[in-house]
Order: C-alpha cells, then structure tokens, then sequence
C-alpha cells in the first residue's frame, strides 16, 4: 500500500467503560492547555467533549474505565482494532477500579442488594482491568490521574517517544517536596511506600496517610509494610486488609497482600 | 449489528451549518417513525435516548442508561464509618465534594455530632469550588454550543476565542478552590467526618481573592451572554424539589421543600421519595410517592430560593429577564451562571470573614445509629443513608444521585417537546432533544452508579 505524504493531525480518541468519568474530565480539566492541545492533534472522538465523531483508525486511544459487560468485553476488542496506540488512564483501566471489589464478593448477591429487579442487570462477575482483554502500550496510574502527566503521554506518543513517569512510591515525591514523614513523625498509617507516586503525595502534606489512589509502585514490599503498620502502629488486620481493598484492589500486588489476610 | 456499529455509530453526523439555519425552511414533511441518538454526545457518563411516534403522537420515550451498574451501595457494607467519603467521591469525577459531602453529613448525623463554625464555612467554600467548576464546564464546554450550533466547545473557540478563554480561566478557579481546600480538583483528598485533615492559613488565601474578584465579575458577564441565547417556547408545569436554609442559599443543610407542598426534613425523605426499576435503564428511576415525576437542580432550587440570593446575584437574574420562579428548563443555562456568580461571591465573603479554627476536625464516635445526608450538588439533591454499628462499620447504605431523581422529568420533557416541534427536520429535532435533555447536566455515571437519542414511528 502507498504511503500518503499528507501532513495531518494526529487522531485522538477518548473511549470510556465503567468510571466515574473523572480520568476523562481530566483532559478538560487541562484549562491553560486544551486549546493548545485541540490545535495540535484532532480530537475525533471525545464524546464527554463533543458530538462530532471522525471515524477511525485512531493515532492515540485513551481508555477510561474497566471491563464488567459482555458488551464491553467486545468492544474493547473493536477499540483495540482501531488503535494505533492504546493507552489506559486510571485505576479503573489499569487494575479494575473501586468496582471489583465485586471481585472479592459474589456478584448475584452486590446485584440484588441494589436493584429491586436483579434480572434486569448484565454484568460480568468481575471488573477487570484492559490489559485482560487487549494489548495495552502504556498504562497511567491514578485515582484520579495527573493531568500533567497526562499531558506527557499524549505528548511523548505523538512524538514516538516514552512517557517520563518515574515508577517509584509516593515517599520519593514527599522527600522531593519536603514533607516530613506522617508514619515516622506522627504514628500516621500511610501506604506512601508501597505506593505509585505521580499524585506528587499530596495526602501526606494535609497531615493524612496515603490511601494508595495510584496503586502498586514497581517491586512493593507490601509485606513488610504490613507488618510495620501491625507492630509499630498497632493497626489491626481486618484495616489492614481494607487499606489494600480500595480503587487498586484487584492490582496484583495489592490483591495478594489483602487475601493474605483473609485467613 | 454489534461492535463495529456500536462503537462507530455514535452521535448523528449533522454539520454545524444545517444547526445554526435556525430558519431552516420545512421540508415536506418526511414520514419520520423514531428518533434515536445511540450515545448521547457532552454529558458525563454512557446513555441514549429513543422517542417512538404514532402519526404526530408520541407513544414511547425512554431515557436508555447503559453505564454498567458499579455496586457501591453493596460493597460499601463493611467499610468503616470513616471510609465513606472518599469512597463515595469516585462515584462521580464530576461531582466528588457533593458525594463527599452527603457522606460526612450522613455519618455525623449518625453520631450525634454537628460541624459548626469554620469548619462548616469551609465546607460551603470548597461546594462553591465545585459548583463554579461543574456550572462553568456545563455552560460553556457541554450546553452553550447547542444554542449556538457547534459540536462542541472546541469548535465554539474558532468564532469566540475570548469567550471560551474566559470560561476556561473561570472554571479553572473553581477547581482552584477545591484544589486549595481539598488538595487537588478531582477526589479530593482533605475532607473527612467531622471536618478536615487541615486546615487552610489565612493569609494563604491573598492569592484566591484576587482570582475570585475577577471571577465575580466574569460570572455576571457569562449571565449577560446566557441571557443572549434563543430559548424554545417551552415552559412547563413541573414540580419542583430543592433543600431550603432559614439563612442562606443552601449548599449542605436545610429542609427539603417543593412548590407542591412537601417541607420535611432530610430523615424523612424515603417516607415521601420512592426508587423503582425499569427494565431499559441501569439507575433506578425517582419518584414522589401517589405523584410521580419531580425536578431537582438550578431551576428548582432558585425557583424554591431566589429569595435566599444576595441582591448582586438576583440583580444579574432579573437583567437577564428571570423573574423570581423559572420553569423553562432550557433557560437553566442562564441560572447556572446566576449561581455562578453567587458562588463567587459567596466564596468571597467566606474568605474575608475566615478565621483559621484551633483543630482541623472534631472528634466523631461511631454509635449504632442510622444517618441521613442530603446536600444540593450541581445538579440537585444528592441523599445518602447509612446505618452503622457501634464498631463504625456500615450495615447498610443507600444513595440517591440528582440524575436518577430528574430521569424521569427528562422522559416527560421529550414527550411534551417533539410533539411541539414535529416540523423541524429530523437532524434538527433530534439535537433538540438532546438539548433538551443536556438541559439537566445529566451525569450518567452517578446516575448509574446515562445518552443515544432515537425517535421512533408507527
């Protein structure tokens, strides 16, 4: 096939699963560069944005939410198909999202304690996150992602380069910032080690422990944490587990360390 | 059918000229049976619509709500008294301080215990950051290009640049506010039972004033544009519910009242509201028990409180030809810059009058009790209910979001609008009733814990 040697925009579409839409705001929430943003690629499908649709195939695809549908379990495959580069933003895309939590549990029982009529729902038994389903290019972490570093994903992509987010925890960006440490200083149980940093530890600069919004960092000692939070802070294991149940919950690292105490 | 359509089908191509031929000529009168709009294009989360005719009567409306059910009410039993908030907040990204804030009321009413003072000042002040961002976004980027027939506000920038700029600055401080109080825009982090993690400085808020003075002055500007826009000839009967304060335009407390009667407190709300399930929607439908159908948002809460205004906010109302009630639903754009500008001003006077409190929070003791939340986010009434053990674990839990209390108002609003405006082509009249439904800042994913349009013909 010929290669054209048209210059175009490159095409950007946004597609959403289960979520709160938050990640997706995100972009809009970019006020100082969404105009700069619209002029340098084509937003062709955007539909929190906009009721204009260019077809595909699409440059870039950012992907909100997790896969709980049969539908959605097909359209993922569709959206995938139409992508040159998929990338999934936030803990709903990348580890399943507040919602499996239905993981743990028995789905027909969630079903019926919030519809009056249960046969009127589909819905798969677990919310998994999109790298189940299709080959996912890059991931981006975050209960609610950064729209800063959102901003660098699309722009490393358009321009075929890596995204520079570092994988660390969260107690590298309170060091960075100067935060004295909550667990040292003040007995205050904070998941900041174990952590993905990228929120730029926000929570530990308003006296509060981190609650883990952007899940699993790489290689996370989830064990050891635990047993500092038990022994040095006296916090009991049923918290324990429900520190690592939250928007991260079905991330491996998380997962395991939450059944763990499930004995 | 399946994927491949689905995913390409989206919104129905019409060009930006053929929207803003407003006197477009009728067309002879083409045989129309349905209008549909798969995934309805500028709301917050995945709904459509579809209107079924018989000759010039309608026979059929539904408000479809595909957004896959995420089970919060179930998987928040066993969670502690204290992990409400945060929890409840990622229901909708939209929307958090107004799911927060349900929350924390809920739980203190559960423990016996009332946030006063500047705590409770604090709160209104980051719901006034909430309400700037959310109204502003809505105005500008999801309901203004409607009016003006573009596809979105992307497309609205090319002709007014310095509209949309001003709108982005403006929105952008109200996310300033709750990324002030709160720690950043979406989720915030700082709001907790029985108040914050920390508390601002006051002189830390020097730089905030300044934004909020030009904001004040931004807002009453976005009223003058609203007030420019062509509004429908639709005015309707409607039953308007809203929360009601002795002393403010209420935010976080108060009575929920409507003009049809009800005065009762929040406690009392599921003797008088009733939830039930239809088979083509994922969020439960809201209606007054023995009456049905009820309006939650900007035009029943100033409806129910314009005199609750400050004379700077109902000023702006009446120049922009508001009288003290407003029953067209598309003239809702205009009330929400109204409550923008009350927003900012009461943003402002919290500001001038803040003195920083001794302790961030105040103790809460969890006790085997049931509480009731209920606090006017963006879009209405949102009401939460929790009944929690003495260990602080919640039992039970049960969350009403504004969405699902207007869904069914929006199916009656279609059905009273096509019929009206039967001679528009069918591209046309399909936007409007998209319009007519963005007219409720529908937000499906709290709905759904909702848009595609479709028209339909016998």
């Amino acid at each position: 096939m010929a290669k054209k040697v048209v210059k175009t925009k490159p095409k950007l579409a946004v597609w959403k699963f289960a979520s709160c839409d938050g990640c997706q705001l995100s972009l809009l929430d970019c006020e100082d560069e969404l105009l700069a943003v619209a002029d340098a690629i084509e937003i062709a499908n955007f539909l929190e944005a906009s009721r204009a649709v260019v077809k595909g195939p699409y440059d870039l695809s950012l992907v909100e939410g997790s896969v709980t549908t049969p539908h959605d379990a097909e359209r993922i495959q569709q959206v995938r198909r139409e992508s040159r580069y998929l990338v999934t933003i936030g803990a709903c895309a990348t580890a399943g999202g507040i919602q499996a939590l239905r993981n743990f549990a028995d789905v027909k029982q969630y079903t019926s304690i919030v519809y009056p009529t249960p046969q009127y729902i589909q819905t798969l038994k677990k919310s998994t996150p999109i790298t189940d389903h299709v080959f996912v290019d890059y991931e981006l972490r975050g209960c609610p992602i950064n729209k800063m570093q959102l901003v660098e994903v699309i722009s490393a992509f358009l321009n075929g380069r890596k995204p520079n987010i570092a994988p660390n925890s969260v107690c590298m960006e309170c060091k960075r910032r100067g935060t004295v440490c909550v667990m040292t200083a003040y007995g205050t149980p904070c998941l900041g080690p174990v952590t993905h940093a990228g929120c730029g530890a926000i929570c530990p600069s308003y006296d509060r422990g981190c609650y883990g919004c952007y899940g699993p960092k790489e290689t996370p000692n989830t064990t050891s944490l635990s047993e500092w939070w038990n022994a040095k802070l006296g916090v009991k294991n049923e918290d324990i587990l429900r520190a690592y149940r939250g928007f991260n919950a079905y991330s491996d690292a998380f997962r395991r360390q939450s059944e763990s105490y499930e004995k | 059918m399946k994927s491949e359509k689905k995913i390409k089908t989206t919104a129905p191509k019409v060009s930006a000229k053929a929207q803003s031929a407003s006197a477009a000529p009728a067309k002879p009168k083409q045989k129309l049976s349905q209008l549909r709009v798969d995934y309805l294009a500028r709301v917050e989360g995945e709904g459509g619509m579809i209107v079924k005719l018989k000759g010039d009567t309608v026979t059929d409306v539904k408000v479809r709500i595909f957004e896959p059910p995420r089970f919060f009410e179930a998987f928040l039993r066993g969670r502690r008294f204290t992990e409400a908030p945060d929890i409840t907040a990622r229901i909708c990204g939209i929307c958090p301080i107004a799911y927060e804030m349900s929350a924390v009321h809920a739980m203190e009413d559960a423990c016996g215990v009332h946030v006063t003072g500047p705590l409770r000042e604090l709160r209104r002040l980051i719901y006034c950051g909430e309400w700037i961002e959310s109204h502003v976004l809505h105005i500008f980027m999801l309901h203004a290009p409607d009016f003006l027939g573009y596809e979105d506000a992307i497309q609205l920038a090319r002709d007014h640049g310095d509209l949309v700029k001003m709108a982005l600055k403006l929105k952008k401080i109200g996310n300033d506010i709750v990324t002030f109080v709160g720690g950043r825009e979406i989720h915030p982090i700082n709001v907790r039972v029985g108040g914050f993690y920390k508390t601002p400085r006051k002189k830390d808020f020097a730089e905030l004033e300044e934004k909020l003075k030009w904001a004040r002055d931004a807002a009453l500007k976005s009223v003058k544009f609203a007030a420019t826009l062509p509004f429908p000839d639709f005015e309707q009967d409607y039953e308007f519910v809203a929360l009601r304060h002795p002393d403010e335009y209420a935010f976080n407390e108060g009575r929920i009242v409507s003009n049809r009667g009800i005065d009762i407190p929040i406690r009392e709300y599921e003797d008088h509201f009733q939830e039930e399930h239809v088979e083509h929607s994922n969020a439960l439908h809201s209606r007054i028990k023995k009456r049905g159908a009820f309006f939650v948002g900007p035009n029943a809460r100033y409806s129910l409180n314009f005199d609750k205004l400050p004379p700077l906010a109902q000023d702006a109302a009446k120049e922009a030809g508001l009288g003290p009630t407003c029953t067209n639903p598309f003239m809702s754009i205009i009330i929400r810059c109204v409550e923008t500008v009350y927003a900012c001003d009461e943003a402002l006077r919290i500001i001038e009058q803040y003195e920083q409190p001794d302790r961030p929070c105040i103790d809460v003791q969890p006790r085997s009790a049931t509480g009731f939340g209920c606090t006017e986010a963006p879009r209405g009434i949102l009401y939460h209910r929790y009944r929690i053990d003495n260990n602080g674990l919640i039992l039970d839990a049960k969350i009403v979001p504004p969405t699902a209390q207007n869904l069914k108002i929006m199916e009656s609003d279609l059905a009273n609008f096509v019929p009206k405006f039967l001679h528009l082509p069918q591209d046309k009249l399909t936007w409007q009733c998209e319009q007519a439904l963005r007219n409720y800042d529908p937000c499906i994913s709290c709905a759904t814990h909702f848009l595609k349009l479709q028209i339909e013909r016998e």
